[in-house]
């Protein structure tokens, strides 16, 4: 008995060995660390949300305070208008930022015109490639109180000039519709890419039977895009309160500040700025976890009712 | 082709109503997207004057190349150009050999790990540690202040890993693997002299992507380098740019007050330019990389 299995598990590791997985393991090496160092470390460091962090104890060997950063956070005079403005801002992204790129890829589709088709999509791709510190300098010059262009137009049809960054008000709207300005083209990629997919024949039967455009879309374009849109919908759910630093953090200011500090810039503020790590920690893993059930919930959803998931 | 155009011909008018509907709306966000890029243009090469007076739309007036003068005379721009040329062909280069290592086994059925190893990867997208580990284990590894900082922790993202692995296991056939395994060629082997010279595509597109992530990005750099001789453009743009610091020998032959503001929001302008020029030049030529890149990325697998 126990030599034969002594055997097979020799012929085994032989079988294991002649695949290749010795050199497998050898291309992986370098990834392989890299990510455990850098991916899954900074996950063990996560436990500085439940201690009380010394620069001279080190991460690991830091006093225990259990929940008391949380507790902290959620009581704390800040959190909730922290908390409202992510909600608000991610909310209203998603809202206005996930069907546009849809409608755009739709209306390309439509488009015979092959040289306009085109020209159509370099324009709207090329904001994607302008950094976030250019595109908010850009916004600053535009919409400046006094030489901005914006106000220029206004004051010229006889409005009064708005302090676009200095109100806390207009800030959300700043914020999602120079999103929808960057990324509506670079977004519209994917579904353009499956709406190529879509049968031709189920269009030319409907065609003969005297279908409209409109119906066309409606009754075979979205169907047939629609894994697609609710592979996209789980991620960008998933995605919503994840938003990101760089770009609030550059929009903000001490003026709008009301409405524009959110978890991310906060957790800067107080943990990279102030040093208050193990604080910052907690307030990290409390957005990172909302997120993950976030994405959990949707993905059960989306497989319960249109029986797509991602995992 | 004359049958379909003998079709449209008798179309209802709503329909046609339809389709010009659509130009008409594909025209106006196309042209909204334009306007603010021309206008920036424009006003790069417009006198001071008439920039600050908020009198250029989008034609120049008055040009005048002084904004591009004077961003060429900025030393704290320049030194961040070349900065970050110098972050963007090291960490591209880093991330390209990263990457295809990871790629290649995870893309290999024969590899016993692939399962597992590929959900290690996978859930760090939805599941990470966050801005304060990260930083403090940058810190502990004594990169701060380093080159390394701004290479070594992005070296790999899982989406562009994932964008090769689906390319290396969809576009190279899988005979040509066991042919060459037959003939005794090792796994090492094939990766190097047949995986990735056939992989070019996916690495243009991998390059690209990298390589504008590289050029835009200011979070690193924000995080990890202090001294101001190692900051990358984007740093130096945002001194300038948002919160509104500028050198003021630059500026000091010029007398009047008004006369200095309306150079340095002409300098403003022209910046923006040229920091972005580099990607907008190789844009075009690329763009069907960076098209083919999201397809790529699409395929399930």
């Amino acid at each position: 008995m126990r030599e034969i299995s002594k055997k097979t598990r020799k012929q085994r590791f032989d079988r294991w060995v002649t695949e290749g997985n010795v050199q497998f393991w050898l291309i992986m090496a370098i990834p392989f660390i890299w990510l455990i160092v850098f991916a899954y470390l900074p996950m063990g460091g996560l436990a500085l949300a439940f201690k009380e962090y010394s620069p001279r104890a080190g991460i690991f060997n830091s006093p225990d305070v259990g929940f008391k950063w949380f507790v902290r956070f959620l009581g704390g005079p800040y959190s909730k208008d922290i908390i409202l403005n992510t909600v608000r801002l991610g909310v209203y992204s998603l809202l206005v930022g996930f069907p546009l790129p849809i409608i755009l890829a739709i209306c390309l589709n439509e488009v015979s015109h092959v040289r306009f088709k085109k020209s159509v999509q370099m324009v709207t791709y090329a904001p994607y490639f302008i950094s976030m510190v250019v595109m908010v300098g850009m916004m600053m010059r535009i919409f400046d109180l006094r030489s901005g262009v914006i106000n220029r137009i206004i004051t010229l049809f006889g409005g009064r000039p708005i302090n676009f960054f200095g109100e806390s008000g207009v800030f959300p709207h700043l914020y999602v519709w120079s999103g929808v300005w960057q990324g509506t083209g670079y977004s519209s990629i994917i579904y353009i890419s499956a709406l190529a997919g879509v049968s031709p024949e189920l269009k030319e039967a409907a065609e003969v039977d005297g279908a409209t455009r409109l119906q066309k879309i409606w009754h075979i374009d979205l169907p047939g895009i629609s894994p697609t849109v609710v592979m996209m919908l789980i991620f960008n759910v998933g995605q919503m309160l994840n938003i990101g630093f760089e770009k609030a953090y550059l929009m903000g200011n001490p003026s709008n500040r009301r409405t524009a500090e959110i978890i991310s810039t906060y957790l800067y503020e107080v943990g990279i700025k102030s040093g208050n790590y193990s604080y910052a920690t907690a307030v990290g893993l409390f957005n990172s976890l909302i997120s993950l059930a976030l994405f959990l919930l949707v993905n059960k959803v989306s497989k319960k009712l249109a029986d797509e998931s991602v995992f | 082709m004359e049958r379909k155009r003998l079709f449209y011909k008798h179309q209802p008018f709503s329909e046609k109503f339809f389709i010009v509907f659509i130009y008409a709306l594909l025209a106006l966000f196309a042209l909204l997207v334009l306007l603010p890029l021309l206008h920036v243009l424009a006003a790069s090469l417009s006198d001071p004057q008439k920039v600050i007076e908020g009198n250029v739309f989008v034609f120049p007036k008055n040009p005048t190349f002084k904004g591009y003068k004077t961003v060429f005379e900025y030393d704290r721009i320049m030194t961040g150009f070349k900065n970050s040329i110098i972050y963007t062909l090291l960490g591209t280069l880093i991330n390209i050999i990263v990457t295809l290592l990871a790629a290649f086994p995870l893309s290999r059925k024969e590899f016993r790990a692939r399962r597992w190893l590929n959900k290690l990867f996978m859930l760090t997208v939805i599941f990470n540690g966050g801005m304060v580990p990260s930083f403090l284990l940058v810190s502990q590894l004594g990169m701060r202040n380093t080159i390394w900082a701004m290479v070594i922790p992005g070296a790999l993202s899982v989406w562009n890993m994932m964008i090769a692995r689906s390319y290396m296991s969809n576009s190279i056939p899988d005979e040509l693997y066991e042919a060459a395994i037959v003939d005794g060629c090792k796994p090492f082997r094939y990766f190097v002299s047949i995986a990735v010279p056939l992989s070019k595509p996916v690495i243009a597109v991998l390059v690209l992507y990298y390589g504008v992530g590289h050029w835009n990005s200011y979070f690193n750099a924000l995080l990890y380098l202090s001294r101001s001789a190692m900051h990358p453009l984007q740093i130096a743009l945002r001194e300038l740019l948002i919160i509104n610091t500028v050198d003021p020998t630059l500026v000091t032959n010029v007398q009047a007050a008004a006369e200095k503001q309306g150079l340095v929001d002409l300098l403003k302008y022209s910046t923006i330019v040229v920091s972005s020029l580099p990607v907008l030049i190789i844009y075009p030529f690329v763009q069907k990389y960076f098209v083919s890149g999201v397809m790529l990325g699409s395929v399930k697998g």
